[in-house]
Protein backbone atom coordinates (compact mmCIF):
# COMPACT_ATOMS: atom_id res chain seq x y z
CA UNK A 1 0.00 0.00 0.00
CA UNK A 2 1.28 3.53 -0.73
CA UNK A 3 -0.66 6.86 0.33
CA UNK A 4 -1.16 9.60 -1.22
CA UNK A 5 -3.83 11.25 -4.07
CA UNK A 6 -2.15 11.94 -7.33
CA UNK A 7 1.32 12.31 -5.79
CA UNK A 8 0.09 14.68 -3.01
CA UNK A 9 0.90 13.04 0.21
CA UNK A 10 3.07 9.90 -1.40
CA UNK A 11 6.53 9.16 0.40
CA UNK A 12 8.20 10.10 -3.23
CA UNK A 13 11.71 8.94 -1.93
CA UNK A 14 10.31 6.17 -0.63
CA UNK A 15 9.39 5.12 -3.74
CA UNK A 16 12.96 6.33 -5.17
CA UNK A 17 14.44 3.69 -3.21
CA UNK A 18 12.16 1.61 -4.32
CA UNK A 19 13.28 2.39 -8.01
CA UNK A 20 16.68 2.24 -6.70
CA UNK A 21 16.48 -0.91 -5.60
CA UNK A 22 14.57 -2.56 -8.30
CA UNK A 23 12.47 -3.93 -6.16
CA UNK A 24 10.35 -5.78 -8.77
CA UNK A 25 6.79 -7.78 -8.87
CA UNK A 26 4.83 -5.64 -6.71
CA UNK A 27 1.53 -6.07 -6.04
CA UNK A 28 0.10 -2.40 -5.07
CA UNK A 29 -2.66 -0.79 -3.70
CA UNK A 30 -2.93 2.52 -3.92
CA UNK A 31 -6.13 5.55 -5.01
CA UNK A 32 -4.07 6.29 -8.08
CA UNK A 33 -0.87 5.69 -10.26
CA UNK A 34 -0.24 9.48 -10.20
CA UNK A 35 1.48 10.80 -13.32
CA UNK A 36 4.77 9.27 -15.28
CA UNK A 37 7.89 10.59 -13.66
CA UNK A 38 5.60 11.44 -10.04
CA UNK A 39 4.72 9.20 -7.21
CA UNK A 40 3.81 6.06 -7.67
CA UNK A 41 4.20 7.09 -11.70
CA UNK A 42 7.76 6.14 -11.26
CA UNK A 43 7.37 2.39 -10.33
CA UNK A 44 4.81 1.93 -13.55
CA UNK A 45 7.46 3.67 -15.11
CA UNK A 46 10.12 1.32 -14.23
CA UNK A 47 7.83 -1.46 -14.46
CA UNK A 48 8.17 -3.05 -10.82
CA UNK A 49 4.13 -3.61 -10.44
CA UNK A 50 2.48 -6.67 -11.84
CA UNK A 51 -0.45 -5.85 -10.09
CA UNK A 52 -2.68 -2.76 -9.21
CA UNK A 53 -5.95 -2.43 -7.43
CA UNK A 54 -6.60 1.34 -7.63
CA UNK A 55 -9.62 4.01 -8.45
CA UNK A 56 -8.27 6.18 -11.01
CA UNK A 57 -5.50 5.50 -13.96
CA UNK A 58 -6.56 8.11 -15.80
CA UNK A 59 -3.88 10.56 -15.70
CA UNK A 60 -1.28 7.72 -15.79
CA UNK A 61 -1.22 6.77 -19.60
CA UNK A 62 1.74 4.45 -19.18
CA UNK A 63 -0.38 2.52 -16.34
CA UNK A 64 -3.56 2.22 -18.98
CA UNK A 65 -0.78 1.15 -22.19
CA UNK A 66 1.20 -1.55 -19.82
CA UNK A 67 -2.56 -2.95 -18.81
CA UNK A 68 -3.83 -2.91 -22.67
CA UNK A 69 -0.16 -4.54 -23.19
CA UNK A 70 -1.06 -7.14 -20.53
CA UNK A 71 2.04 -6.17 -18.81
CA UNK A 72 0.07 -4.85 -15.50
CA UNK A 73 -3.11 -6.47 -13.80
CA UNK A 74 -5.11 -3.45 -12.77
CA UNK A 75 -8.38 -3.61 -10.96
CA UNK A 76 -10.39 -0.74 -10.24
CA UNK A 77 -12.29 -0.07 -7.38
CA UNK A 78 -14.53 3.13 -6.42
CA UNK A 79 -12.55 4.90 -4.43
CA UNK A 80 -14.67 5.79 -0.79
CA UNK A 81 -14.66 1.91 -1.53
CA UNK A 82 -11.41 1.80 -1.70
CA UNK A 83 -11.52 3.72 1.93
CA UNK A 84 -13.03 1.49 3.96
CA UNK A 85 -11.53 -2.01 2.62
CA UNK A 86 -8.67 -0.40 3.67
CA UNK A 87 -10.09 0.68 7.28
CA UNK A 88 -11.44 -2.77 7.49
CA UNK A 89 -8.23 -4.59 7.02
CA UNK A 90 -7.14 -2.38 9.52
CA UNK A 91 -9.75 -2.25 12.09
CA UNK A 92 -10.24 -6.54 12.43
CA UNK A 93 -13.37 -5.94 10.26
CA UNK A 94 -15.01 -8.87 7.50
CA UNK A 95 -15.96 -6.68 5.36
CA UNK A 96 -18.71 -3.28 4.72
CA UNK A 97 -21.29 -2.84 3.34
CA UNK A 98 -21.84 -0.14 0.81
CA UNK A 99 -24.49 1.24 -1.78
CA UNK A 100 -21.58 2.26 -4.35
CA UNK A 101 -21.60 0.75 -7.55
CA UNK A 102 -24.14 -1.96 -7.25
CA UNK A 103 -25.96 -2.85 -10.31
CA UNK A 104 -22.83 -1.79 -12.32
CA UNK A 105 -19.32 -3.19 -13.66
CA UNK A 106 -17.86 -2.85 -10.47
CA UNK A 107 -20.24 -4.96 -8.68
CA UNK A 108 -18.92 -8.33 -10.93
CA UNK A 109 -18.33 -11.40 -8.78
CA UNK A 110 -19.57 -9.45 -5.44
CA UNK A 111 -22.01 -10.33 -2.84
CA UNK A 112 -25.08 -8.49 -2.62
CA UNK A 113 -27.14 -7.88 0.71
CA UNK A 114 -30.84 -6.07 0.79
CA UNK A 115 -31.01 -4.38 4.16
CA UNK A 116 -34.22 -2.43 5.15
CA UNK A 117 -35.02 -2.95 1.33
CA UNK A 118 -32.02 -1.61 -0.10
CA UNK A 119 -29.22 -3.15 -2.00
CA UNK A 120 -25.94 -2.96 -0.28
CA UNK A 121 -22.10 -4.60 -1.57
CA UNK A 122 -20.40 -6.88 0.56
CA UNK A 123 -16.81 -5.26 0.02
CA UNK A 124 -14.11 -7.53 2.03
CA UNK A 125 -11.04 -6.12 3.65
CA UNK A 126 -7.66 -5.26 2.31
CA UNK A 127 -4.53 -5.63 4.08
CA UNK A 128 -0.85 -5.39 2.98
CA UNK A 129 2.59 -6.47 3.92
CA UNK A 130 3.99 -2.60 3.68
CA UNK A 131 2.40 0.62 3.79
CA UNK A 132 4.71 3.07 2.33
CA UNK A 133 2.96 6.08 3.92
CA UNK A 134 3.85 10.04 4.26
CA UNK A 135 3.39 12.77 6.96
CA UNK A 136 4.44 15.92 7.41
CA UNK A 137 5.78 15.73 10.63
CA UNK A 138 6.91 12.94 13.05
CA UNK A 139 8.40 12.83 16.41
CA UNK A 140 11.01 9.78 17.37
CA UNK A 141 8.20 7.51 18.75
CA UNK A 142 6.80 8.14 15.09
CA UNK A 143 3.89 9.74 16.39
CA UNK A 144 2.26 11.31 12.72
CA UNK A 145 0.32 14.39 12.02
CA UNK A 146 -0.22 15.27 8.46
CA UNK A 147 -1.23 17.94 6.19
CA UNK A 148 -3.84 19.27 4.50
CA UNK A 149 -5.46 17.01 1.49
CA UNK A 150 -1.76 15.41 2.13
CA UNK A 151 -3.97 12.70 4.54
CA UNK A 152 -5.92 11.13 2.36
CA UNK A 153 -5.28 7.12 2.38
CA UNK A 154 -2.01 7.24 4.90
CA UNK A 155 -4.16 7.35 8.29
CA UNK A 156 -5.87 3.84 7.01
CA UNK A 157 -3.05 2.83 5.20
CA UNK A 158 -1.16 3.16 8.79
CA UNK A 159 -3.41 0.57 10.38
CA UNK A 160 -3.63 -2.03 7.56
CA UNK A 161 -0.12 -2.71 6.61
CA UNK A 162 2.35 -5.37 9.17
CA UNK A 163 5.07 -3.00 8.52
CA UNK A 164 4.78 0.50 8.07
CA UNK A 165 7.51 3.03 6.61
CA UNK A 166 6.70 6.52 7.22
CA UNK A 167 8.56 9.54 5.13
CA UNK A 168 8.05 12.72 6.96
CA UNK A 169 9.02 16.27 5.79
CA UNK A 170 9.49 17.25 9.56
CA UNK A 171 11.08 15.28 12.43
CA UNK A 172 10.70 16.74 15.94
CA UNK A 173 11.30 15.56 19.37
CA UNK A 174 8.60 13.42 21.26
CA UNK A 175 6.45 16.03 23.00
CA UNK A 176 6.48 18.42 20.52
CA UNK A 177 3.24 16.97 18.32
CA UNK A 178 0.51 17.65 21.44
CA UNK A 179 -1.29 14.63 21.78
CA UNK A 180 -4.51 15.95 20.53
CA UNK A 181 -2.69 16.34 17.22
CA UNK A 182 -1.65 13.13 16.48
CA UNK A 183 -3.40 11.85 13.79
CA UNK A 184 -1.30 8.76 13.83
CA UNK A 185 -0.16 7.03 17.00
CA UNK A 186 3.91 6.16 16.82
CA UNK A 187 3.02 2.64 17.94
CA UNK A 188 1.76 2.25 14.35
CA UNK A 189 4.68 3.18 12.56
CA UNK A 190 7.80 0.52 12.38
CA UNK A 191 10.38 2.53 9.99
CA UNK A 192 10.59 6.44 9.83
CA UNK A 193 12.69 8.05 7.34
CA UNK A 194 12.95 11.66 6.85
CA UNK A 195 12.83 13.46 3.88
CA UNK A 196 16.01 14.57 2.83
CA UNK A 197 16.18 18.14 1.25
CA UNK A 198 17.57 18.23 -2.22
CA UNK A 199 19.44 21.14 -2.43
CA UNK B 1 -20.39 33.56 -23.45
CA UNK B 2 -18.83 29.89 -24.87
CA UNK B 3 -21.01 26.63 -24.69
CA UNK B 4 -18.93 25.26 -21.02
CA UNK B 5 -19.75 28.74 -19.34
CA UNK B 6 -23.44 28.82 -20.10
CA UNK B 7 -23.64 25.29 -18.98
CA UNK B 8 -21.51 26.90 -15.65
CA UNK B 9 -23.75 29.62 -15.29
CA UNK B 10 -26.67 27.93 -15.62
CA UNK B 11 -25.72 25.14 -13.18
CA UNK B 12 -24.67 27.85 -10.64
CA UNK B 13 -28.42 28.82 -9.96
CA UNK B 14 -29.04 25.35 -8.42
CA UNK B 15 -26.90 25.94 -5.61
CA UNK B 16 -28.72 26.89 -2.02
CA UNK B 17 -27.22 29.13 -0.02
CA UNK B 18 -24.66 27.79 3.04
CA UNK B 19 -24.89 23.88 1.24
CA UNK B 20 -21.98 21.80 0.78
CA UNK B 21 -21.26 20.54 -2.74
CA UNK B 22 -18.66 18.39 -4.91
CA UNK B 23 -17.98 19.80 -8.12
CA UNK B 24 -16.35 17.22 -10.50
CA UNK B 25 -12.96 17.62 -12.53
CA UNK B 26 -13.41 19.75 -15.89
CA UNK B 27 -16.63 21.68 -16.81
CA UNK B 28 -18.18 21.01 -13.27
CA UNK B 29 -15.15 22.84 -11.70
CA UNK B 30 -15.94 26.06 -13.44
CA UNK B 31 -19.31 26.40 -11.85
CA UNK B 32 -17.66 27.80 -8.74
CA UNK B 33 -16.61 30.86 -10.32
CA UNK B 34 -20.40 31.66 -10.83
CA UNK B 35 -21.54 31.54 -7.34
CA UNK B 36 -21.93 34.12 -5.13
CA UNK B 37 -19.13 34.40 -2.44
CA UNK B 38 -21.91 36.27 -0.26
CA UNK B 39 -23.59 32.53 -0.33
CA UNK B 40 -21.42 31.29 1.77
CA UNK B 41 -21.58 27.53 -0.38
CA UNK B 42 -18.83 24.95 0.69
CA UNK B 43 -16.55 23.27 -1.85
CA UNK B 44 -15.68 19.47 -1.08
CA UNK B 45 -13.05 17.87 -2.89
CA UNK B 46 -13.46 13.95 -2.10
CA UNK B 47 -9.62 13.96 -1.56
CA UNK B 48 -10.05 15.58 1.57
CA UNK B 49 -11.37 19.27 1.90
CA UNK B 50 -14.13 21.34 2.95
CA UNK B 51 -13.63 25.04 1.92
CA UNK B 52 -11.12 24.66 -1.13
CA UNK B 53 -11.60 28.19 -3.31
CA UNK B 54 -9.58 30.71 -4.55
CA UNK B 55 -6.12 30.16 -6.56
CA UNK B 56 -3.19 30.04 -4.58
CA UNK B 57 -1.80 32.46 -6.89
CA UNK B 58 2.18 31.84 -6.13
CA UNK B 59 1.05 30.38 -2.51
CA UNK B 60 0.89 26.55 -3.68
CA UNK B 61 0.94 24.07 -1.11
CA UNK B 62 2.05 20.79 -2.28
CA UNK B 63 -0.19 19.71 0.48
CA UNK B 64 -3.01 21.00 -0.67
CA UNK B 65 -4.55 20.15 -3.55
CA UNK B 66 -8.37 18.86 -5.47
CA UNK B 67 -9.47 15.86 -6.80
CA UNK B 68 -7.44 16.38 -10.36
CA UNK B 69 -4.67 17.07 -8.47
CA UNK B 70 -4.58 20.71 -9.07
CA UNK B 71 -3.43 23.63 -6.43
CA UNK B 72 -6.16 25.25 -4.64
CA UNK B 73 -6.64 27.75 -1.87
CA UNK B 74 -8.29 27.08 1.29
CA UNK B 75 -10.63 29.37 2.62
CA UNK B 76 -10.89 30.44 6.24
CA UNK B 77 -12.99 28.19 7.80
CA UNK B 78 -11.78 24.84 5.81
CA UNK B 79 -11.52 21.73 7.15
CA UNK B 80 -9.41 18.78 6.10
CA UNK B 81 -10.15 15.04 6.73
CA UNK B 82 -9.46 11.46 5.28
CA UNK B 83 -10.52 9.94 2.70
CA UNK B 84 -12.84 7.31 4.53
CA UNK B 85 -14.12 10.42 6.53
CA UNK B 86 -14.18 12.30 2.86
CA UNK B 87 -16.29 9.29 1.87
CA UNK B 88 -18.25 9.30 4.66
CA UNK B 89 -19.49 12.44 3.85
CA UNK B 90 -20.58 11.37 1.00
CA UNK B 91 -21.72 7.88 1.18
CA UNK B 92 -23.44 9.37 4.94
CA UNK B 93 -26.06 11.96 2.97
CA UNK B 94 -24.25 15.13 4.17
CA UNK B 95 -23.63 16.30 0.85
CA UNK B 96 -25.71 18.20 -0.90
CA UNK B 97 -24.41 18.02 -4.07
CA UNK B 98 -22.58 16.79 -6.62
CA UNK B 99 -21.78 18.30 -10.14
CA UNK B 100 -19.86 15.91 -12.35
CA UNK B 101 -19.62 15.45 -16.38
CA UNK B 102 -21.20 12.87 -18.28
CA UNK B 103 -20.36 10.65 -21.55
CA UNK B 104 -24.19 9.50 -21.89
CA UNK B 105 -27.65 9.56 -20.02
CA UNK B 106 -29.88 7.79 -20.90
CA UNK B 107 -33.92 8.06 -20.46
CA UNK B 108 -34.10 6.51 -17.28
CA UNK B 109 -31.61 9.36 -16.38
CA UNK B 110 -28.99 6.89 -15.29
CA UNK B 111 -25.66 8.50 -16.17
CA UNK B 112 -22.14 6.77 -17.91
CA UNK B 113 -19.09 8.70 -17.44
CA UNK B 114 -16.19 6.44 -15.90
CA UNK B 115 -15.34 3.92 -18.52
CA UNK B 116 -15.36 3.62 -22.83
CA UNK B 117 -14.31 -0.04 -22.91
CA UNK B 118 -11.33 -0.80 -25.19
CA UNK B 119 -10.73 2.73 -25.79
CA UNK B 120 -10.52 4.80 -22.52
CA UNK B 121 -9.90 3.24 -19.21
CA UNK B 122 -9.37 5.96 -16.38
CA UNK B 123 -11.54 4.66 -13.57
CA UNK B 124 -14.08 5.34 -11.77
CA UNK B 125 -12.51 7.15 -9.41
CA UNK B 126 -14.90 8.72 -6.71
CA UNK B 127 -17.75 9.07 -9.38
CA UNK B 128 -19.63 6.12 -8.16
CA UNK B 129 -19.91 7.04 -4.57
CA UNK B 130 -20.78 10.44 -5.56
CA UNK B 131 -23.48 9.42 -8.21
CA UNK B 132 -25.20 6.76 -5.65
CA UNK B 133 -25.16 8.78 -2.32
CA UNK B 134 -24.96 12.34 -3.00
CA UNK B 135 -29.00 14.05 -2.15
CA UNK B 136 -29.02 15.91 -5.62
CA UNK B 137 -26.94 15.00 -8.89
CA UNK B 138 -26.18 17.22 -11.47
CA UNK B 139 -24.58 16.57 -14.90
CA UNK B 140 -23.23 19.55 -16.64
CA UNK B 141 -21.95 18.64 -19.74
CA UNK B 142 -21.83 19.34 -23.68
CA UNK B 143 -25.22 18.21 -25.50
CA UNK B 144 -23.32 15.90 -28.20
CA UNK B 145 -19.86 14.38 -29.00
CA UNK B 146 -18.67 14.64 -32.31
CA UNK B 147 -22.32 15.51 -33.76
CA UNK B 148 -23.34 11.90 -31.69
CA UNK B 149 -25.94 12.06 -29.22
CA UNK B 150 -24.85 12.21 -25.63
CA UNK B 151 -28.72 11.52 -23.85
CA UNK B 152 -29.80 8.64 -25.54
CA UNK B 153 -32.59 5.96 -25.22
CA UNK B 154 -30.17 3.17 -23.48
CA UNK B 155 -26.85 3.80 -22.45
CA UNK B 156 -23.84 1.90 -24.64
CA UNK B 157 -21.32 2.47 -22.24
CA UNK B 158 -20.96 0.89 -18.45
CA UNK B 159 -23.16 2.94 -16.13
CA UNK B 160 -21.93 4.38 -13.43
CA UNK B 161 -24.88 3.95 -10.69
CA UNK B 162 -28.58 2.79 -10.60
CA UNK B 163 -29.30 5.83 -9.33
CA UNK B 164 -31.53 8.06 -11.57
CA UNK B 165 -29.90 11.87 -11.71
CA UNK B 166 -31.63 14.48 -10.90
CA UNK B 167 -30.41 17.18 -13.63
CA UNK B 168 -29.07 17.17 -17.03
CA UNK B 169 -27.84 20.68 -18.07
CA UNK B 170 -26.58 21.23 -21.49
CA UNK B 171 -25.07 24.31 -23.42
CA UNK B 172 -29.09 23.99 -25.06
CA UNK B 173 -31.23 22.63 -22.62
CA UNK B 174 -32.35 21.44 -18.66
CA UNK B 175 -33.49 18.49 -18.89
CA UNK B 176 -34.81 16.53 -15.64
CA UNK B 177 -35.07 12.48 -15.22
CA UNK B 178 -38.28 11.43 -13.62
CA UNK B 179 -40.09 8.23 -13.68
CA UNK B 180 -42.13 9.26 -16.97
CA UNK B 181 -38.79 10.16 -19.07
CA UNK B 182 -36.73 12.62 -19.62
CA UNK B 183 -38.53 16.09 -19.32
CA UNK B 184 -37.14 18.86 -21.47
CA UNK B 185 -37.57 22.27 -18.97
CA UNK B 186 -35.85 25.09 -20.53
CA UNK B 187 -34.08 25.72 -23.65
CA UNK B 188 -30.67 28.37 -24.06
CA UNK B 189 -31.43 31.34 -25.59
CA UNK B 190 -32.11 31.21 -29.20
CA UNK B 191 -32.75 27.23 -29.17
CA UNK B 192 -35.93 26.14 -30.27
CA UNK B 193 -37.06 22.57 -29.01
CA UNK B 194 -36.90 20.66 -31.76
CA UNK B 195 -33.60 21.47 -32.49
CA UNK B 196 -33.08 19.98 -29.34
CA UNK B 197 -34.87 16.78 -29.87
CA UNK B 198 -32.85 16.45 -33.16
CA UNK B 199 -29.65 16.37 -31.18
CA UNK B 200 -31.15 13.96 -28.19
CA UNK B 201 -31.57 9.93 -29.14
CA UNK B 202 -34.04 9.61 -25.97
CA UNK B 203 -37.87 10.87 -26.49
CA UNK B 204 -37.97 14.38 -24.69
CA UNK B 205 -41.31 15.05 -23.10
CA UNK B 206 -42.11 18.96 -22.90
CA UNK B 207 -42.65 20.77 -19.77
CA UNK B 208 -45.80 22.94 -20.14
CA UNK B 209 -44.19 25.32 -20.40
CA UNK B 210 -40.75 24.84 -21.82
CA UNK B 211 -39.09 28.41 -20.79
CA UNK B 212 -35.85 29.74 -21.59
CA UNK B 213 -32.67 29.26 -19.68
CA UNK B 214 -32.09 32.07 -17.12
CA UNK B 215 -28.54 32.92 -16.62
CA UNK B 216 -28.43 35.58 -14.32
Amino acid sequence: MIGGFMGVGTPEQLIDELVRQNKGDLTLIANDTARPGIGIGKLIDARLVKRVTASHIGTNPETQRQMIAGELEVELVPQGTLAEQIRCGGFGLGGVLTPTAVGTLAAEGKRSLEIDGKQFLLELPLKADFALIKAQQCDYYGNLQYRLTAQNFNPVMAMAAATVFVEAEELVPVGCIAPDDVHTPGTLVDYIVKTEVVA
Amino acid sequence: MNAKQLIARRVAREIQPGSLVNLGIGLPTMVAQYVPAEDDVFFQSENGIIGSGGLPDGMENPSLSDAGGGMIGALPGAAAFDSAFSFGLIRGGHLDMTVLGGLQVDSQGRLANWIIPGERVPGMGGAMDLVTNARKVIVAMIHTAKGQAKIVDKLKLPMTSDRRVDLIVTELAVIKPSEQGLILKEVAPGVEVAQVQDLTEANLILADPVTTMALE
